[in-house]
């Protein structure tokens, strides 16, 4: 694309750049769209571009065959993913070696690759286009729906698809009140996790007194097993830098940061270069498309500590202090960074801005339930077929969501729980996968929409030695400066741990849910308030479980070391030695061709000795 | 002035003005470790906690840290406020038993068992001595460090530091007991004592106030 003349003054600018980017992509016949997602970019997506691109140069492709490095397509359990239009051709799996093939095959040839399409786990069926796809033809991709189709470091992508019309439209014909009358009556809910209404949000920003008023997209994401706010901004940042400039417009903020963790160098590097980009084209700075609004945007980058994810810690953050959560109010709306007004709004809301405003209130409120509103995007990772990132309408019931998309339990095994909302979250049972995921139905289920992980357990995993782990990562992760919170939740973990090692008493259990619910209550922020959401809800659903640990000491899911025993059953055992061989801690013994023997006092239940047993001699007790 | 509801009576108090200062103003007693009339407020020690807003849709603030609001309902001793504080002192009893400012509201709050694993901390991380030391001397020579259960006290580099002034005000100030002074062992960052100095104390440093009561130097130059 050649070089803009000059930066864009007015809408009809916009619309002409809009028209040359179109006419230009009219000469390109094919699109390879090689996914750069974290999933595929790990399993080295990079080396398949940098092959492709090669490949293509050499055939002299180049001109007329485009080859784009895109953010998540989806389905990361089949990664890394390529997409070949026209047709939107699915491979995955795709390797390095595979390159050459994918060209001269489909793209030349236009003949399919058989070997790398897509195979349904469930119904054994091949798909070869991306729209039949059971995990992506179930979902309502409207906001990630775009990423196969853009390139990230591409404005003209972007612009090409429609982009910054909302925006040009908004500044040319709407004022702010106008923006926040339909983002109130689209009836949009915060992403982040609390659902606090975006257009009552932006209101209070817009009628605090001040004239320096700042905008910030919150996009320290730090839930484990969530990427849903990364991959957006690695797929689409100019949907999130379009949302907050009509945001800043909205509030009648000059001044637009981009809070982001560290740990997500590829973010940081897309926003940063869409933020650049729309400078040059003149959709950031002064006087953006001629109305007079001038607004420019920042990026601050994280330390990477999750409590900074808290809005009021966040704003510390960025003044470059600790971050540490303060007592509200004073809301930031009155008392935000620098102590001006702020309004601090999650990635995925600020990409449901242009959406909406686009499709109108009345056919954005279709999507979802009577109280929550729009699509939602899932992070689905555990024990399901297809793990991956999925947008679904808000209300799809969790079952639909892990069965019909994330295409059921791996391995056959059966369903045991469903975590949702991060750490802050709550465990759901298989009674309850009928539930809708709407906020106010996940939080009287003791669970909450937070930003929106799912982790999907099956019959293996033991819901204390869960817990723990929870309020291990909250321990680390707390700021530590309430005393219910830091000492609190220490204390539980304390509590937790001595059940998984059988070392606890059944009294314990109601202390724990005493203490539980005063680190609920006496807390000052969100982390702490929420801290004790995994013990509180596997106590709720899983009682039994805590009580086997306790009263049997015994670890049903057979995780908790302290409490199994590994046994060599001497009828199978046929003396192979394998395990033997294996050990680390040299607790097996026993000659060769004769049954072998575990040593319970060297034994430290590792665990290695039955996977390396190929005749199922090995048994967990 | 600013009208609200404080334990069902109808109160005026000022602008800007704490929860707590408000309590306090009316005779109603509030417990804190953390709280200095001559510091900012903090919120981190809990013991405050006060329940806020209508009931059904009340929640649990530190009152230190809550300003007075218009129209806000507030009670300092509901069922659930004490039901938390005194959970939060059998905590504070098991985690530093030998501060007697806690023992002391432990027994003021009928908190008589501790359920919890004993432990012997020597700080509670309330934060005095951390804000005196910035506010009062705009020394800011000891400060937190480090995240969750890892956070202590402590100077940059865990080195003693040269804008401490010997005042002493954290170890005066201290509820627990680790800016206590500890001797003439260097070990602690937070001082180091007053035996280390030569020549001691005030004789160097004139402004700065000294709060050590007893302090070793004096005691040892017979000034005591």
């Amino acid at each position: 694309m050649e070089a803009l003349q000059a930066r864009l003054k007015t809408p009809a600018d916009l619309e002409r750049y809009r028209a040359a980017i179109k006419a230009k992509q009219e000469t390109i016949t094919h699109r390879l769209s090689v996914c750069g997602g974290t999933g595929c970019a790990g399993g080295g997506s990079a080396r398949i571009r940098d092959y492709l691109q090669d490949y293509l140069a050499r055939r002299g492709l180049s001109a007329r065959v485009a080859l784009r490095f895109t953010g998540c397509l989806g389905l990361c359990e089949r990664g890394p993913l390529v997409i070949v239009s026209p047709g939107e051709i699915f491979y995955q799996k795709v390797t390095a070696a595979d390159a050459a093939e994918i060209v001269d095959q489909t793209v030349l040839k236009g003949e399919l690759v058989e070997r790398l399409l897509y195979t349904d786990p469930l119904n054994g069926e091949k798909y070869v286009s991306a729209n039949e796809i059971p995990f992506l033809k179930k979902q309502s991709r409207f906001l990630l729906g775009d990423n196969w189709r853009l390139d990230p470091a591409s404005i003209e992508d972007y612009l090409g698809l429609g982009g910054y019309a909302v925006l040009a439209g908004c500044l040319d014909g709407l004022n702010g009140a106008e923006i926040i009358a339909r983002l109130k009556a689209s009836r949009l809910r915060g992403r982040g996790g609390a659902g606090f209404p975006t257009g009552i949000k932006w209101a209070e920003g817009r009628e605090a007194p001040g004239d320096q008023k700042y905008i910030i997209c919150n996009a320290d994401e730090g839930d484990p097993g969530a990427f849903m706010d990364r991959s957006l901004m690695e797929g689409n940042p100019h949907s999130v830098l379009e949302g907050l400039i009509i945001g800043g417009y909205a509030i009648g903020a000059g001044e637009g940061i981009v809070f982001v963790r560290a740990e997500y160098p590829t973010a940081v590097k897309n926003i940063r270069l869409a933020i650049a980009r729309a400078e040059e084209v003149g959709l950031l700075g002064e006087d953006i498309l001629g109305s007079g609004f001038d607004f420019r945007v920042s990026v601050s980058v994280g330390a990477g500590a999750f409590v900074s994810g808290e809005t009021s810690a966040l704003i510390r953050a960025v003044e470059g202090q600790v971050g540490e959560p303060r007592q509200k109010p004073p809301h930031l709306a009155q008392q935000g960074l620098w102590k001006k007004p702020t309004v601090v709004n999650n990635v995925e809301t600020l990409a449901n801005v242009p959406l909406i405003l686009r499709l109108g209130t009345e056919s954005y409120s279709g999507i979802g339930t009577a109280s929550s509103k729009g699509t939602k995007i899932f992070s689905l990772v555990g024990k399901v077929n297809n793990t991956g990132l999925v947008e679904v309408p808000l209300g799809m019931t969790l079952r639909e969501i892990i069965d019909d998309i994330g295409g059921g339990i791996k391995g056959g095994k059966r369903f045991k729980a469903v975590q949702t909302g991060g750490p802050s979250g709550g465990c759901l049972p298989a009674s309850l996968l009928d539930l809708p995921t709407d906020y106010e139905a996940l939080s009287e289920a003791g669970s909450m929409m937070g930003s929106g992980g799912m982790i999907v357990m099956d019959e293996e995993t033991c819901m204390v030695d869960l817990a723990r782990y929870f309020l291990a990562f909250l321990k680390e992760e707390s700021c530590g400066a309430c005393f219910s919170c830091r000492e609190g939740i220490a204390r539980m973990l304390e509590m937790v741990e001595a059940i998984t090692r059988g070392e606890s008493s059944p009294g314990q259990l109601e202390l724990l849910e005493e203490l539980a619910a005063v680190v609920k209550e006496a807390s000052m922020c969100g982390l702490g308030q929420t801290a004790s959401n995994p013990v509180l809800s596997t106590l709720r659903y899983f009682r039994e479980e805590y009580l086997a640990h306790l009263v049997d000491r015994r670890c049903p899911a057979g995780v908790c070391r302290d409490l199994i025993s590994f046994r060599i059953e001497a009828g199978i055992c046929n003396g192979c030695g394998a395990c033997r061989k294996s050990c680390p801690a040299g607790a097996v013994e026993g000659k060769k061709k004769e049954p072998h023997r575990i040593a319970a006092a060297l034994c430290t239940r590792c665990g290695i000795c039955l996977e390396t047993c190929r005749y199922g001699a090995v048994l967990k007790e | 002035m600013v009208n609200l509801t404080m334990n069902g009576l109808e109160i005026a108090f000022e602008k800007g003005a704490s929860l707590l200062e408000a309590a306090r103003f009316f005779g109603i007693e509030i417990p804190t470790l953390c709280y200095n009339e001559g510091l900012n407020p903090y919120g981190a020690c809990r013991l405050c906690l006060v329940e806020v807003g209508a009931p059904g849709r009340s929640r649990l603030v530190s009152s230190c840290t809550y300003p007075v609001q218009p129209g806000l309902i507030v009670r300092t001793h509901s069922a659930r406020v004490l039901k938390a504080r005194r959970l939060l002192l059998e905590l504070y009893l098991a985690t530093c038993p030998s501060s007697k400012i806690i023992q002391d509201l432990a027994s003021k709050h009928h908190v008589t068992r501790v359920r919890f694993k004993q432990k012997n901390e020597e700080c509670i991380l309330c934060g005095l001595c951390t804000r005196y030391c910035a506010e009062q001397m705009h020394g800011h020579a000891i400060g937190m460090v480090g995240r969750g259960a890892e956070r202590r006290i402590g100077s940059a580099f865990n080195k003693k530091s040269e804008d401490c002034r010997l005042c002493g005000g954290c170890s005066y100030i201290c509820p627990a007991c680790q800016a206590r002074c500890q001797g003439p062992d260097e070990k602690s960052a937070v001082c180091g004592a007053c035996l280390n100095l030569a020549p001691p104390c005030l004789d160097d440093h004139d402004d700065a106030m000294c709060y050590l009561d007893p302090c070793a130097a004096c005691e040892m130059r017979g000034e005591r």
